[in-house]
């Protein structure tokens, strides 16, 4: 199934639920909202035209400028996104599905922006929402077991959003 | 009431032991680096499994967000040392791809022929250090002394033993040496019978049969679901290849090359080879298996090397020039698989316009790979612990980036 294609039955099927789509870019991407997202998924991977059996990579992009001199100049709101990078084995093709996210959710820093998991459609999302939880601080609501993986679990912040600060000491340890 | 000792129930009371948390690693020779996993056993069944990783995490991701793409490619060297050509391969390739750098057709060759040399390296050790989860020695030193002929090849053509920082956005630093395609042909040709020997020590031993055949068995299923790659998947019978099934950019490298993905298809291997049979015992998707497509893939290697050296030798043109150091990216993402010995390593790049990325992200292999162990290991005995995790062959530096 071709992106135009693809993207059409899914805008049928889910209606409000896509929220966007760049069918242009290097890897064409359609954004789902986060609520629609379980759903999106469960029909990506069971559909027999699709079969979008395997999720390769989930990722955190954190768009905020911490510089507040070039902040007014940046060329995007302040906004969070995890990107899913799914593909098929047996109809060899693959897509990349967005979620545009608050930084914070409510606009209250430290209030966790909220996306429901996909641990339950796939399970490489279980580990793969553990490392964007850790490290760019997105709750995953209705993960079976959502803590730091990579960081020690008594870690402050989440060191890929673009304003993190390195902490000063660690138990004892210099960090700068 | 009144109880007797012998009503059986009173009797299986008493002779069921305490659950015991055993805590394996951070620093066990069997854990391939500093994993720790945390077994639940009761006696000498594992019930659960838990892998605690990030001991080697070195905020990789963070550090490509401040460094150019070119200044990075130290940084993937150290993800996978055990395959640092391959982690250069891929992340060269996703910047290529989001500055829509043609190659030119001599740089390819030179990078089938490093890559899939730093498959069998990689490969080498991952047998050799399987021969010592299951307590065996010799295989390892058989391993590492062929081994020790591909670091010579690659330290004359790069440099360096480990992380090469060789193959680098738009070709490589430099051209082979004169003479060096000679000298990895007069290896291949030695190395080739070499083989048989690590079949006799062990994929027929009779013991490391015992050991590994019919233990940890993983379904295709879940191999996918578990989004496993690499050997690991085509171990579980799952025909997927990213040299053949994954993006053009990638899969150009390999046009013409002739070659059959090793996996088990109606009951048997690929037979372009004498490979030694596969014994009864074996399931497919255990540990022999995954162990058995490592095996095969090195000889697979082999050929590749063979057909890109003889293409490589024919090609015109340069290896390629390496892009400024501080060359700008043109603003958008990209993403990209390559198939590295581990397994599927992708990477993504995003770019708002200007030199440095605005997010390098690491999609790592053993990451995924490693995921599946609490799911083999439950109901195995403590002693298959190590057997189905060094089946795995993870790598922590992958793993923690």
């Amino acid at each position: 199934m071709s992106g135009p294609t693809l993207l059409q039955s899914l805008q049928k099927r889910f209606g409000d639920r896509i929220t966007g789509a760049s069918l242009e870019a290097l890897d064409p991407w359609i954004e789902v909202a986060p609520e629609g997202l379980v759903e999106v998924c469960q029909y990506l991977k069971h559909d027999p035209n699709l079969r979008f059996d395997m999720l390769n990579c989930i990722s955190g992009v954190d768009y905020c400028e911490p510089d507040p001199k070039k902040a007014a100049k940046a060329p995007f709101q302040p906004h969070m996104e995890v990107v899913y990078h799914l593909s098929s084995t047996v109809k060899k093709h693959t897509l990349v599905l967005k979620v545009m996210l608050p930084r914070w959710q409510d606009d209250v820093p430290g209030n966790l922006p909220e996306v429901p998991s996909v641990a339950g459609v796939w399970r490489t999302a279980d580990w793969h929402e553990r490392e964007v939880y850790d490290l760019s601080g997105v709750n995953f609501v209705g993960h079976p077991d959502l803590r730091r993986i990579l960081c020690p679990e008594d870690w402050v912040g989440y060191p890929l959003r673009k304003d993190y600060e390195m902490p000063l000491e660690y138990h004892g340890i210099r960090g700068r | 009431m009144a109880t007797h000792l012998d009503d059986p129930r009173i009797v299986e009371f008493d002779v069921r032991t305490d659950e015991m948390l055993v805590n394996m690693g951070p620093q066990h020779p069997s854990t391939h680096g500093v994993l720790r996993v945390v077994l639940r056993t009761d006696g000498e069944v594992v019930s659960e499994v838990e892998p605690h990783i990030g001991y080697l995490h070195r905020c990789a991701e963070k550090i490509g967000e401040n460094l150019t793409p070119r200044q990075w490619i130290p940084y993937t060297d150290r993800m996978d040392y055990l395959a640092g050509m391959n982690m250069n391969l891929g992340w060269s390739l996703v910047v290529e791809k989001l500055l829509n750098y043609q190659l030119p057709e001599k740089a390819r060759h030179l990078r089938v022929i490093i890559a899939e040399m730093g498959r069998i390296a990689s490969h080498l050790v991952g047998m050799g250090a399987y021969g010592l989860d299951l307590g065996t020695f010799s295989p390892f030193l058989y391993a590492f002394r062929e081994r020790e002929k591909i670091l010579d090849l690659f330290e004359e053509a790069c440099g360096a033993r480990l992380t090469y920082s060789y193959l680098t956005p738009g070709g490589a630093t430099a051209d082979l040496p004169r003479g060096w395609l000679q000298k990895c042909e007069a290896f291949l040709a030695q190395f080739e019978p070499v083989i048989a020997e690590y079949h006799a020590l062990l994929t027929t031993n009779a013991i490391f049969v015992q050991r590994t055949a019919g233990i940890g068995v993983l379904s295709a299923e879940k191999a996918i679901d578990y989004g496993c790659s690499g050997p690991v998947l085509r171990g579980s019978g799952v025909d997927h290849d990213l040299r053949r099934d994954g993006e053009a950019r990638y899969t150009e490298m390999y046009d013409g090359y002739a070659f059959e993905i090793i996996v088990e298809k109606n009951g048997s291997y690929p037979k372009d080879h004498d490979y030694p049979a596969v014994p009864r015992e074996a399931v497919l998707g255990d540990c022999w298996h995954r162990f058995y497509v490592r095996m095969l893939e090195v000889v697979q290697s082999i050929d590749l090397v063979r057909t890109a050296i003889d293409r490589y030798s024919q090609a015109t043109g340069d290896w390629g020039t390496p892009i400024k150091l501080t060359q700008k990216l043109p603003k958008g993402e990209a993403y990209l698989e390559t198939e590295a010995p581990r397994g599927q390593m992708g990477f993504y790049l995003v770019s708002d316009g200007g030199s440095i990325p605005w997010r390098a992200r690491a999609r790592s292999s053993s990451f995924c790979n490693l995921s599946v162990t609490s799911e083999l290991c439950r109901g195995c005995l403590i002693a298959d612990v190590p057997a189905i995790i060094g089946s795995l062959d993870i790598v922590m530096g992958e793993i923690d980036r």
